[in-house]
């Protein structure tokens, strides 16, 4: 650290002497700056400045570029400052501070303005209509993609669709089923507890079933998709363009598109309904268990309820939704992960938005098609 | 301080697994002068690199830094060394999030406790020693070249002002143009600030045109240490191979070979 850097003043004839001594060095940095501040407020303005940098133990960076702070803004009045004495060690690197430019560039301003924010909102709303151009864009390759894959049918995929559906589909398998069964517990519970309030005991299965085959069963299971393979699509995309892997990939005559896009959307596409019908089953499994020991339902009279209470329509109603579930995770998911810029940061917020945007999207689907469902009775 | 050496390395043995990659290294780097350290790939060059600055855990061996044994040092005493030195990783390492000038201030911020207007003006400073104009100061990491990157990373290893900074391939990546300016510019700031500076290379030319003394590095051993000319006269088949080679006979045998320590241009 060295001794402590001073800077003491003594009037001269006509001008002011001021001795520097100590370490001028970084570890000083903070005193040397309220020093040199200190000086160029105090001196009068009009007297001439003469330093004497012979005292000095060290300087660095720091000490150098503080001393011609002193020097510079005394340049433009009647007493300017000079500077003498300094160690010869330290002429080049007192020399290389002195090069450095005097206005540091300034900032992208950020300040806050109601002009700023409209355009912001201008922005942002812009930003909506891009994404759903991406998205539609993305949609549109991937029929392209799938229209050259079915004229012909050799340039498919196989290996990467199949690796892909071991993990989205396959490894998926013990969660999916964990999470449905004890969902379905649950509102087996929640059902009898309230029921039974109004004797209402037997319309739990009813409840159960209908619920868990046209709903819960889908929602829960593409949910857990978009969590679980969306982001891991969107980010692996995603560093793979922040490598230029993908731009590697089209120098090569390859579409990404077909050689890593269709894949990934075909397996999602093919697992969500096996997981789908796997949760749902899981559910009413659960919901059984449930009857049985809480409810003092025994399984034969649950499997009897249940075959009077749902009819095939409530499976397929589920059933028809999942696939179109899986199409909007696995496009977002991949548009998402084309979109990641250079940055870590930026690879992060893309998997963010991928999540929230499918599971909104996967909502919003299901709403819709329960519009459709009631439009056509089913 | 002890003596003039900045960084001592004894006997150390380091292991990955149970491969053992440096079976014995001991060198020294002295106060103010350019160590090039060569070896091949694979090697255990960088290995060495980030035992030095702790990344990676030593099996035996020591290693001293400015004079603190750092394999024995608290926390508080490590900390204090890590002020003094500076760090330019091979890929620049710069953080993506911040620009060019934050990335100079990130050092400043964390260990320094000054006024956001010295900051400013210290870290623009920096960037231009280091050569970056003045309208890439608030660029992303991801908006600049190559070259650049390397310039700002070499400007964040600088920002505290360091008595030692550790080089992990500076050169590496860069065209002959920007490898021998940066060459120059790794000399001309180590003149400036009394630097010294230990450096992993691959660059036959950086060695020869800013390197005092050179390491070789093979078999997990320091096979040679010296002066080029050393080098040149080493028997050990590696080190022979690499320095008397069809690449290296080309640019030692020429006429202004001996100039070892002057940059290749003048900045």
């Amino acid at each position: 650290m060295g001794s402590p850097p001073s800077l003491v003043a003594r009037p001269g004839s006509g001008r002011i002497e001021l001795t520097a001594e100590g370490s001028w060095t970084v570890a000083n940095a903070r005193n040397l700056d309220g020093l040199i501040d200190e000086t160029v407020r105090t001196t009068p303005p009009d007297q001439p400045i003469a330093v004497n940098m012979h005292g000095i133990t060290s300087l660095d960076t720091y000490g150098a570029w503080l001393i011609e702070r002193l020097i510079r803004a005394r340049e433009a009045l009647p007493g300017r400052a000079t500077l003498y004495g300094l160690p010869e060690r330290y002429h080049s690197l007192y020399e290389q501070v002195q090069r450095s430019e005097r206005k540091p560039a300034s900032p992208p301003k950020h300040a806050f303005s109601i002009p700023a924010k409209i355009e912001w909102l201008g922005r942002a709303t812009a930003g909506i209509g891009r994404e759903l151009t991406a998205f539609a864009a993305m949609l549109g390759a991937l029929v392209v993609s799938l229209g050259r894959v079915i004229a012909n049918p050799r340039s498919f995929r196989l290996t990467s669709t199949l690796h892909h559906l071991d993990r989205v589909g396959w490894q998926a398998v013990p969660i999916m089923v964990l999470i449905t069964f004890l969902i379905g517990c649950i509102i087996a519970q929640q059902g009898f507890f309230h029921f039974r309030k109004f004797g209402a005991d037997a319309y739990v299965v009813d409840m159960v079933g209908i619920l868990i085959l046209r709903e819960i069963g889908v929602l829960i299971v593409a949910i857990m998709m978009a969590g679980r393979s969306g982001s891991a699509y969107t980010a692996e995309l995603g560093s793979m363009k922040m490598r230029e892997e993908i731009d590697a990939l089209r120098t090569m005559g390859r579409d990404p598109m077909d050689v890593l896009i269709l894949p990934r959307v075909v397996a999602l596409v093919i697992a969500l309904p096996i997981l789908t019908f796997l949760g749902s089953m899981a559910a009413l499994y659960g919901g059984g268990v449930v009857a049985w020991l809480y409810g003092g339902m025994s399984p034969d009279i649950y499997i009897e309820r249940l075959r009077e209470a749902v009819s095939l329509t409530h499976f397929e109603v589920g059933m028809i939704k999942a696939p179109f579930m899986a199409l909007v995770i696995g496009v977002v998911a991949c548009a998402q992960g084309l979109a990641v810029k250079g940055s870590a940061e930026s690879l992060g917020r893309e998997t963010t938005a991928s999540v929230v945007k499918s599971i909104f999207l996967v909502i919003v689907l299901d709403g819709l098609f329960a519009v459709f469902f009631a439009s056509v009775d089913m | 301080m002890t003596g003039d050496n900045v960084i001592e390395v004894r006997d150390l043995v380091v292991a990955l697994g149970n491969r053992t990659i440096l079976d014995g290294v001991t060198f020294q780097v002295r106060r103010g002068e350019v160590f090039g350290f060569v070896g091949g790939s694979g090697s255990g060059k960088s290995v060495l690199l980030r035992t030095i600055i702790g990344l990676l855990p030593r099996r035996s061996g020591s290693i001293e830094v400015l004079g603190t044994r750092l394999d024995t040092a608290t926390d508080a005493e490590r900390r204090q060394i890590e002020r003094r030195w500076g760090i330019l990783f091979q890929q620049g390492a710069l953080f993506s999030s911040l620009t060019a000038l934050q990335n100079v201030q990130f050092p400043m911020v964390e260990y320094l406790d000054l006024p956001q207007r010295l900051m400013d003006e210290m870290a623009a400073t920096k960037l231009e020693m280091v050569g970056l104009r003045k309208a890439d100061h608030h660029k992303l990491p991801s908006e600049l070249s190559g070259g650049m990157t390397k310039r700002v990373a070499l400007a964040r290893a600088l920002a505290l002002d360091p008595e030692l900074v550790f080089l992990d391939e500076p050169t590496s990546g860069l065209d002959p143009i920007a490898a021998g300016d940066f060459d120059a510019l790794i000399r001309t700031l180590q003149r400036t600030l009394g630097l010294t500076v230990f450096m992993i290379t691959h660059d036959l030319e950086s060695l020869k045109t800013i390197c005092d003394r050179v390491g070789a590095l093979a078999d997990g051993r320091v096979v040679a240490t010296g002066s080029i000319d050393t080098m040149l006269q080493s028997e050990h088949p590696w080190v022979r191979e690499y320095f008397r080679g069809r690449r290296a006979t080309a640019l030692f045998s020429r006429p202004d070979h001996g100039t070892a320590g002057s940059p290749r241009s003048e900045a």
